[in-house]
Order: structure tokens, then C-alpha cells, then sequence
């Protein structure tokens, strides 16, 4: 059957790897032209390194890059504030040639995945 | 990141705070085309006579960050002195046939495509060496991009002081209040770089976050 395949990464497996383990499993797939899905998303660091190791593996013919779907981080209390943990959201990531933003906004988003 | 990392982390802000700089070096961010080294090379004509470097309608035409040093802002009777860095912007994807658009050859295109990859690499790198951060956000576009969300988000992470720039304000469609309501948290500044449009507003904001 032809399609796009989703992985749907749960919580609890997100919160039982390391940043560095989360980055590569996401982007292995992602290279491979798998859509995944994490329940509780990435913290804003790890956002940024993955971008970071996407550019370090764009080769300008098969992979051009990600596109990240995600909603703002919501303000956390006075704890969160102090030791700075901010928990993630859920969080869309495929890659570049295949998933296109239709409308994003701080409540909904609408994307296209192109088979 | 474990809690005494975390705990480590917070209070190496407070020190830096505590040490207060002679100087804040101040990073200017956004998405590539928002106006960042237009904004740039603005507070360099007002307050140091030259400018940062060239811009142009082809995106990522800064590709390395570059850095000013001893930028002088006065504003009413206050004066700051700021260290200004002017970075490549930042994206998910780098596509080369989008800059075929723009009449450059395969073999340009292709070559802009990899230092504008290695210029986001940059852009990230130096969020851990700045004090504070211009974020330029072109207030025609949708704010809600994953490079927005993320920036803002690695700098409220960092304790950073910030200035929001709604930039474009010039064009029919600009639309700051979208971006305000975005990020109602942070102080947002609609301006014109271009046009030098409630740039003194900027300038008043710039002394009193980063002075």
C-alpha cells in the first residue's frame, strides 16, 4: 500500500531518552521520509539543536530540510520559572518536501502531508 | 538536563547579572528577508556613521554573523553602549532551487544553499554568548513560525532580555497587533527599518532593556 507512514512516539518513550538519542531517532526518520509525532514535544534547547543538526545534514538533492509543527510554549508556574523546566508540546516534525504548514496559530494548526 | 544542572545554570544568569558588563552584546535575529541587517545597518547610519553590510531581496544574503563593537545609543540624556551581532537567519529547510527564482545559476544557488546551512549553524551558536536579542519578525508574515517559537522560546530559556521588532511596517498588509497578540509576554516595537519609521521608539526601548 502506498502512503505516508506517521510514528506516534508517546510520552513515556520520550521521557525514557536522551535529548541526543530523541534528536537522531527524529531525524533518522524524518530523512527517510517518515512523519513523526511526539506527544510531548521537544524543550526549546533541543528545538534549536535539532535544527542545528538538520542544516549539518541537508545534502541539496534528497533532504532540504524539516518542517516542525508545534504550538508556543505555554508560561509555566513559579517552579518552572526557577529551575527553568519548561515541558513541551505536541509536535509534528517531516520532513521538508513532504509536510507544508496551511495555517498555524497559538490554537490550531492545519498542515498538508503530500503522499 | 538534570536538576542541578538546571539549578547551575540559573544562577551562572543571576551572576552574569550581578557582574553587569560594561557592554551588552546584543544579538539581532529572525527568519531569513525580516529586515535584520537592514535594522542593522540603520542603528549603524544613526549612531556610527557606516553600515553593517549589504541586504537583498534573495534570501539568506548574510550567511556569517557579524559582529560591531561600541554601537552608542542616546536617548533622551541616557546614553547605552552596545555590541551589535548581525546574524544569518535562521530556518528548518534550505532548499536551492528557491533561489533559482531569483535568477542565480545551479552552481551559485547551490553554494549559497550551503553557507546559508552552515550560517544557521552560526546563528545558533552565538544564543550562547549574547546578553540580550533584537528579534526581527516581518509583521507581514504570519508570526507563528517554528523558527519565531523556537527563538523566543531559547531566550526565555536563557533569561534574555528582549525586544520584539514588528518590522515592515511601511507595506498595506503589516499587521503588528497579529505579532503583539502572539507574544503578548515580550515588549514588541512596530518600526520601518527601511523607512526609518517610530525608530526613536526603538531606540528609547534598546536603552532602557540593554542600558
Amino acid at each position: 500500500m502506498e502512503g505516508v507512514q506517521l510514528n506516534l512516539i508517546s510520552k513515556e518513550k520520550l521521557e525514557k531518552m536522551s535529548s541526543m538519542e530523541k534528536l537522531r531517532m527524529i531525524l533518522d526518520e524524518v530523512k527517510s521520509g517518515t512523519i513523526v509525532v511526539l506527544e510531548s514535544g521537544l524543550t526549546p534547547e533541543e528545538e534549536a539543536k535539532l535544527i542545528e543538526l538538520t542544516m549539518l545534514e541537508i545534502d541539496h538533492e534528497n533532504f532540504v530540510g524539516i518542517e516542525v509543527e508545534t504550538y508556543p510554549q505555554k508560561s509555566g508556574g513559579f517552579f518552572s520559572k526557577l529551575f527553568g523546566k519548561k515541558e513541551g508540546r505536541l509536535t509534528v516534525i517531516g520532513p521538508a518536501n513532504k509536510l507544508k504548514t496551511l495555517v498555524k496559530r497559538d490554537d490550531l494548526i492545519k498542515a498538508l502531508v503530500k503522499p | 538536563m538534570s536538576l542541578i544542572l538546571r539549578i547551575k545554570k540559573k544562577f551562572s544568569v543571576i551572576f552574569k547579572f550581578l557582574k553587569k558588563k560594561n557592554r551588552m552584546k546584543i544579538g539581532i535575529y529572525g527568519p531569513p528577508n525580516a529586515g535584520k541587517t537592514t535594522l542593522a545597518n540603520r542603528i549603524l547610519r544613526d549612531w556610527a556613521g557606516d553600515v553593517m553590510g549589504s541586504v537583498s531581496e534573495i534570501p539568506h544574503e548574510t550567511r556569517r554573523a557579524r559582529l560591531r563593537e561600541g554601537v552608542t545609543i542616546e536617548v533622551d540624556g541616557k546614553s547605552v553602549t552596545i555590541d551589535i551581532v548581525d546574524t544569518p537567519g535562521l530556518a528548518t529547510k534550505i532548499d536551492f532551487h528557491d533561489f533559482l527564482k531569483y535568477g542565480l545559476s545551479e552552481e551559485e544557488a547551490k553554494r549559497r544553499a550551503k553557507e546559508a546551512t552552515e550560517g544557521v549553524i552560526e546563528a545558533i551558536k552565538w544564543l550562547d554568548d549574547l546578553d540580550g536579542v533584537i528579534l526581527v519578525m516581518d509583521a507581514t508574515e504570519d508570526p507563528f513560525t517554528q523558527v519565531n517559537i523556537t527563538i523566543v522560546g531559547n531566550i526565555e530559556a536563557r533569561n534574555l532580555p528582549l525586544i520584539i521588532v514588528a518590522n515592515k511596517i511601511d507595506l498595506p498588509n503589516a499587521s503588528p497587533a497579529r505579532i503583539k497578540a502572539a507574544f503578548p509576554q515580550h515588549t514588541v516595537v512596530p518600526i520601518s527599518a527601511l523607512k526609518g519609521l517610530n525608530i526613536d521608539t526603538l531606540y528609547r526601548c534598546i536603552a532602557e532593556k540593554f542600558g
